[in-house]
């Protein structure tokens, strides 16, 4: 099986670039670029350099001791929560802002669920003295304060997306609008492993530095590089891509993704979309998506901001599809229980989206000498509002 | 190919095409549209399906699809609308949708219903030339649909060459790089664009649209393409004024 792009931008029936004739040039200019760039010494030099003492890469494989006793295995942590910003995302922006710079753009747009994304693009706007618009549903702009203080602190402007379920899916709507109506001077950083080819091949790309370290990291401490399993959650899956990557040819090596249930897979209140989607087209990508019978696309929910999305990225769909990844989900609550856990076992407190990750450990059972690697994809300050109300 | 659209694009005289969101303002308002638009004048009409998440469209096309999806509009009820006007309606109906209604509806039966209906011609904005010719072509030619592709101010000669090679309705002007919406003007810079299409003298009718909001902009572009669709500027009437005076905003454009 090959689990990568192929040349026409499909993963097996997935991906392609569904977009309005609008923005074709814009995507087509990104798409006949996007390899070089990628591949140019220039760009590895600058991107390894901002990784490195930017960014705080490599960020380190814990080893957790009490989580591991706890649930009788080998868990090891990847430790995204300590890059600067305080998740994965800004391993992407970094990469694209490069991206952007080379093909001459001087507007940032971006899209932002959580606020991680946005915050890590409005980071290196400012690192790049770029103009920066980051959309972000109106929900999300209440429930992830200090994320949106933090943009406007970098000089990002955040302008709410009022349409439809006022999430992350309408903050992408509001990006794409945008970007038809700016196609010359404006480039849009995606912030996960979706929208039209090469967004996800490239967010992928990029994001894939944490299962190359993970490699390195798991031969130096297990004298064997590859693990028995790697969890990671999914939003639109960058964090899970990033993961995996390195991982996709070993099928020794299984792979989890946890979407959000929410309230509970079938209670009306989810975004377990592998679970409740079908295939269909979704920002510009074909993948399996959250839909009624008659292709309206469906509310999501989940009390995590960067995992209430009614849609994955192509390469997930796929490995769905062709059950190279298990796809499980964690509830609201499961994941909030996970929290506390990871908080009171390992002094970590994690994002609410890699709290995901962590709340399907109950569920699996697992032999002491089997190495775990969760993807712990981000820190939890943002969230802290969210913990203190449950916490009562 | 002979439609009925095809001897109408034909015609020597601007060629005006109202666009409306099925099922806005009120459910069943898809028949007295379409009768107050063709007895005012209109040379075709075309049928917004209303989307979820419209890409293409700009705050007044979404409010509608909203408002139509509120009122309970599905494809299914569309059909059947416009299966009833079948008979009755003489000018073409032009379908605009998203490419996933689509998908999720059966793109076989999608077909076959526009075939009852008597629709020969849709508009799919997120469906790019390189998927419709791997994917649709066929399956459209089989049921006698023609498909309309976008052109833009950002579209490269080479690429509208293309696109002219494989229409078989008429070209959609795209006036200005935006998304759908009623603006006031025509710009210098949207005129140079329209020059610049002009002669290309494409074998294709071009019909220009988005943005084009009333008799002034009709006129404009008309100078320089065959004919022009207003959309959103129509809705917004709609949402005013109701369906009672419809005709009244045709009878504004098309009088000298
Ligand atoms: C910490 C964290 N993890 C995960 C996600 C989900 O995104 P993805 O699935 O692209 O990794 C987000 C999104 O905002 C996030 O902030």
């Amino acid at each position: 099986m090959n689990y990568f792009v192929d040349k026409n931008g499909y993963y097996g029936q997935f991906g392609g670039a569904f977009i309005p004739e609008l923005l074709y040039p814009n995507v087509k200019e990104l798409e006949d670029n996007y390899l070089k760039i990628l591949e140019s010494e220039s760009f590895k030099k600058e991107f390894k350099e901002l990784l490195d003492n930017y960014v705080g890469r490599p960020t380190p494989l814990y080893l957790a001791k009490r989580l591991s006793e706890k649930y009788g295995a080998t868990i090891y942590l990847k430790r995204e929560d300590l890059c600067h910003t305080g998740a994965h995302k800004i391993n992407n922006t970094i990469g694209q802002i490069l991206v952007a710079k080379k093909l001459g753009k001087k507007r940032i747009i971006a899209e932002t669920g959580a606020g991680q994304h946005g915050v890590a693009t409005a980071t290196v706007c400012a690192l790049m003295n770029l103009e920066c618009v980051v959309f972000m549903g109106e929900v999300d702009i209440k429930r992830q304060a200090p994320n949106v203080a933090r943009m406007k602190m970098l000089g990002a402007k955040v302008v709410p997306a009022k349409s439809g379920s006022k999430t992350l899916k309408d903050a992408t709507n509001e990006a794409i609008r945008d970007w038809i109506g700016n196609p010359a001077d404006t480039y849009y950083l995606i912030g996960s492993v979706v929208g039209p080819h090469p967004y996800p091949d490239m967010v992928a790309r990029l994001q894939s530095i944490i299962s190359k370290e993970m490699k390195e990291q798991l031969l130096e401490q297990t004298g064997n590089e590859n693990p028995d399993m790697i969890i990671a959650c999914v939003g639109g899956g960058s964090n899970a891509a990033g993961a995996f990557y390195h991982y996709l040819d070993n099928e020794d090596v299984k792979l989890i993704a946890v979407e959000a249930a929410g309230l509970g897979v079938y209670s009306g209140q989810s975004a377990a979309t592998s679970q409740l989607g079908d295939v269909g087209v979704l920002h510009g990508s074909k993948t399996i998506l959250m839909q009624d019978e008659y292709g309206q696309v469906t509310e999501p929910y989940s009390i995590s901001a960067g995992l209430d999305y009614p849609g994955i990225g192509p390469l997930h769909a796929y490995l769905h599809e062709s059950k190279r990844a298990v796809f499980m989900n964690a509830t609201d609550q499961e994941a909030l229980d996970s929290a506390y856990e990871l908080t009171k076992t390992e002094g970590i407190i994690p994002a609410l989206e890699s709290a995901h990750a962590l709340a399907v450990l109950p569920k699996m059972k697992f032999k002491k000498e089997q190495v775990i690697v969760i993807n712990l994809s981000g820190r939890g300050d943002k969230d802290l509002e969210t913990y203190i109300t449950h916490l009562k | 190919m002979g439609s009925r659209l095809n001897k109408i694009l034909k015609e020597n005289k601007k060629l005006l095409s109202v666009f409306f969101t099925a099922g806005f303002p009120k459910l069943n308002d898809t028949e007295v549209i379409i009768k107050s638009l063709e007895s005012s004048g209109v040379d075709f009409i075309e049928v917004g399906l209303p989307y979820s998440d419209p890409l293409a469209d700009g705050p007044t096309i979404q409010h509608s699809s909203s408002v139509a999806l509120e009122n309970g509009i599905n494809l299914d009820i569309i059909f059947n609308q416009l299966e009833a006007l079948k008979n009755s309606v003489k000018i073409p109906l032009v379908l605009m949708g998203y490419i996933n209604q689509i998908i999720k509806y059966g793109e076989e039966k999608f077909c076959q219903k526009c075939k009852d209906c008597g629709i020969e011609t849709i508009i799919i904005p997120d469906l790019p030339m390189i998927e419709y010719e791997s994917h649709y072509q066929q399956l459209f030619t089989n049921y006698g649909i023609s498909n309309v592709f976008l052109i833009t101010p950002q579209t490269s000669e080479e690429r509208i060459r293309k696109i002219d090679k494989i229409t078989n309705a008429f070209i959609y002007v795209v006036a200005s790089s935006s998304i759908t919406g009623a603006k006031g003007e025509i710009s210098s810079k949207q005129i140079a664009y329209f020059e610049r299409i002009q002669k290309m003298n494409l074998k294709s009718t071009l019909i220009a649209g988005f943005g084009i909001s009333n008799k002034s902009t009709f006129n404009t572009v008309c100078k320089y393409v065959n004919g022009a669709i207003i959309g959103s500027a129509f809705i917004n009437f709609l949402d005013k004024n109701g369906t009672g005076n419809s005709s009244n905003f045709v009878k504004n454009i098309v009088k000298n």
